[in-house]
């Protein structure tokens, strides 16, 4: 908000020297800051001796090793062995050959990464959508103790993961829900359900109730009014608070490690522990990492408005 | 942009109240317990009811390894033995250690950039998205990439620090010394959350009015007494808040710890939640365990209680 005093130069607008120091200060924090993740890219496209050599090769030959690793698994053979084959049928062939292996079938990378895929979008879906009902509802109507409600609902955040788990994994144990999607699914819903009802809450009190008593006088009844009106509007709000969910659910590793071990594990855990010959495989981990951290990045440009509200529940708004 | 209030209440008044009364199928009532009750149900089945499952168990010796032993009602055995425990007293003390050092970094360089970037010099779009990245990737993958790079004689890190200030890389461990571990934990978090402090404090510069610096400017202040009169105090509560989740955070970290240091060497970096995990699901103390759970969740509900009674006291001043 601005008031009157229109000068065509504020006189509290920044000097030319003051904004170049300050350009250069931050752009040369946020280089700094991108150093290590661009490391880990670089790293992904190493042979693993390039990988832990010293000093830290910057200028190195591009290997497809790290990816070929991380994709499938292999087993060493005698020499003679692997020059009695028929030629390599791809890349990943010819580099394992190289190192005396051979392909000996696809890694476990691929269903972790699916696992990851449908329990963060199968939590998203189960955490948006109640969580846009209860949001609306505690919006638009006098729910007898909202206000203790919203905190109770917030306060389940404040648990620690790991004290969660502990009742969590005797439960699904007796459930048969250990190791299960669906059994993460529920949990990350739950998780997730109080950030989406803080947020969309937010959301929906900035859309005017006129809109749907406009609606209702037209004849919709209080449900289509939310569906025809209300929801088209909230959109943008919407699709918000699903990103968010997506992150969280994606980047979850607590409740994973300790309640998934095998059919069910996500990403997350699984990256850490691959493993190579005589100790971590570090361009396969980059490699992995790197593919994992893809999404979030276009999902950060791509909530860039709304990342304020996202990671304080709402409370702070541009 | 959020509507003007008044404007709204005034539409709402002129609104006939017979609008409320015209509704066919289902009332605004049975509406309202109908959209309510999914998000109710979830969290009393995955939230509140191992809540009470904890409280119950942290009065037995459970073991959740051997299902089928003799389940002893202990009282309030387990209790004490938690706060008579000298390592958890340890872990408490790493946890206050990393929790203080990671506020103070963070708040003090996330204001600075903030600060900076509200200067809004060219570009400052660009690079504010480019210093947010690191606070949305995943904590476990966080602390597995940064574990390769402390790595004593061939990590980035070391190197960088050699090459800045001349010390051997292979002279110090980030992960294997007692001393620097804590200092490691300490470096990658105010990594990852520097920008979520940053872009709190952003909001915060930008909720303040010019008129209110153009009326310091017209007094004459110096630039030096308006960032101390003015920016500052107006600030502070976006920094308490930033503060407040941070502080949450950091007092349930875990993944980024538990795949940078797993809280070695020794103890040197185990926070309350790796003791935890450490009673929890190594040595299948569940009894034990679960009493711990609740003091700790009882300690951050208490003091983010009390903090939020001094925030709004900061905001209503």
């Amino acid at each position: 908000m601005r008031l009157g005093i229109s000068t065509a130069h504020s006189v509290v607008e920044p000097s030319a020297a003051s904004r170049l120091v300050a350009g250069t200060l931050v752009a040369l924090y946020a280089l700094i800051t991108i150093v290590p993740l661009a490391w880990i890219v670089l790293t992904g496209l190493k042979t693993p001796p390039d990988s832990i050599s010293y000093p830290p090769k910057i200028l190195f030959t591009p290997s497809a090793e790290g990816y070929c690793n991380l994709f499938t698994t292999r087993s060493r053979q005698t020499p003679e062995y692997i020059a009695a084959l028929p030629p390599a049928v791809d890349t990943c062939d010819q580099v394992a050959r190289n190192a005396n292996m051979v392909v000996a079938g696809p890694s476990n990378f691929v269903p972790r990464f699916v696992n990851s895929l449908i329990i963060a979008f199968g939590s998203t879906l189960l955490s948006v959508g109640f969580g846009v009902m209860a949001a609306y509802a505690f919006s638009r109507f006098k729910v007898p103790l909202k206000d203790d409600l919203l905190f109770f609902i917030l306060s389940t955040r404040m648990m620690p993961p790991i004290a969660v788990a502990i009742p969590i994994y005797l439960m699904y144990r007796e459930l048969g829900l250990s190791d299960t999607r669906l059994g993460m699914i529920l949990l990350y819903s739950a998780v997730n359900v109080s950030l989406a009802v803080w947020l969309l809450k937010g959301f929906i009190d900035e859309i005017p109730r006129e809109y749907e008593e406009a609606a209702m006088v037209d004849g919709y009844t209080r449900l289509q009014a939310f569906r025809k009106v209300v929801l088209p509007q909230a959109t943008t709000g919407i699709v918000a608070t699903a990103i968010f969910c997506l992150i969280f659910a994606w980047n979850e590793y607590a409740f994973a490690v300790l309640l998934t071990s095998g059919t069910a594990q996500t990403a997350p855990p699984f990256i850490p522990i691959i493993i190579g010959e005589g100790g971590q495989d570090w361009p396969a981990v980059a490699a992995g990492t790197t593919l994992f951290l893809i999404p979030i990045l276009v999902f950060t440009i791509l909530l860039r408005k709304h990342l304020l509200r996202g990671i304080t529940f709402g409370a702070v708004r541009k | 942009m959020a509507i003007p209030s008044n404007l709204v209440n005034r539409v709402a008044q002129a609104t006939p109240p017979v609008l409320a009364t015209r509704m066919r199928g289902l009332s605004d009532r049975a509406i309202a317990w109908v959209f309510v009750g999914p998000t109710m149900l979830l969290l009393l089945a995955i939230n509140i009811f191992p809540l009470i499952w904890t409280i119950k168990l942290s009065f037995t010796n459970y073991r959740a390894n051997r299902p089928n032993a003799n389940i002893l009602d202990v009282g309030f055995d387990n209790y004490v033995s938690v706060l008579t425990d000298p390592d958890i007293w340890l872990a408490m003390q790493a946890t206050a250690h990393f929790l203080f050092w990671t506020i103070f970094l963070q708040t003090l360089i996330g204001f600075t950039l903030a600060y900076l970037i509200d200067r809004k010099f060219r570009g400052h779009g660009f690079w504010t998205t480019v210093i947010l990245i690191p606070m949305m990737l995943s904590p476990a993958v966080v602390g597995n990439f940064w574990a390769f790079l402390y790595q004593p004689q061939t990590g980035l890190f070391n190197y960088a620090v050699s090459f800045l200030t001349g010390v051997p890389p292979s002279s110090f461990e980030m992960i294997g010394s007692v001393k620097l571990a804590p200092w490691a934990i300490i470096i990658v978090d105010t990594w990852m959350w520097t920008p979520y402090v940053m872009l709190i404090c952003l909001a915060g510069l930008r909720s303040i009015p010019d008129y209110i610096y153009e009326a310091a400017e017209v007094d004459r202040a110096s630039t030096w007494r308006q960032f101390w009169a003015i920016t500052l105090p107006m600030v502070l509560p976006f920094i308490m808040l930033a503060v407040l989740f941070r502080g949450i955070e950091n007092f349930k970290m875990f993944d980024m710890v538990n795949l940078l240091t797993s809280g070695g060497p020794g103890s040197a970096t185990e926070l309350a939640s790796i003791t935890l995990k450490r009673e929890a699901f190594e040595k299948w103390r569940t009894g034990y365990s679960s009493a711990f759970a609740i003091i700790l969740f009882v300690a951050v509900f208490g003091l983010a209680n009390i903090y939020v009674k001094a925030l709004n006291h900061v905001k209503n001043r």
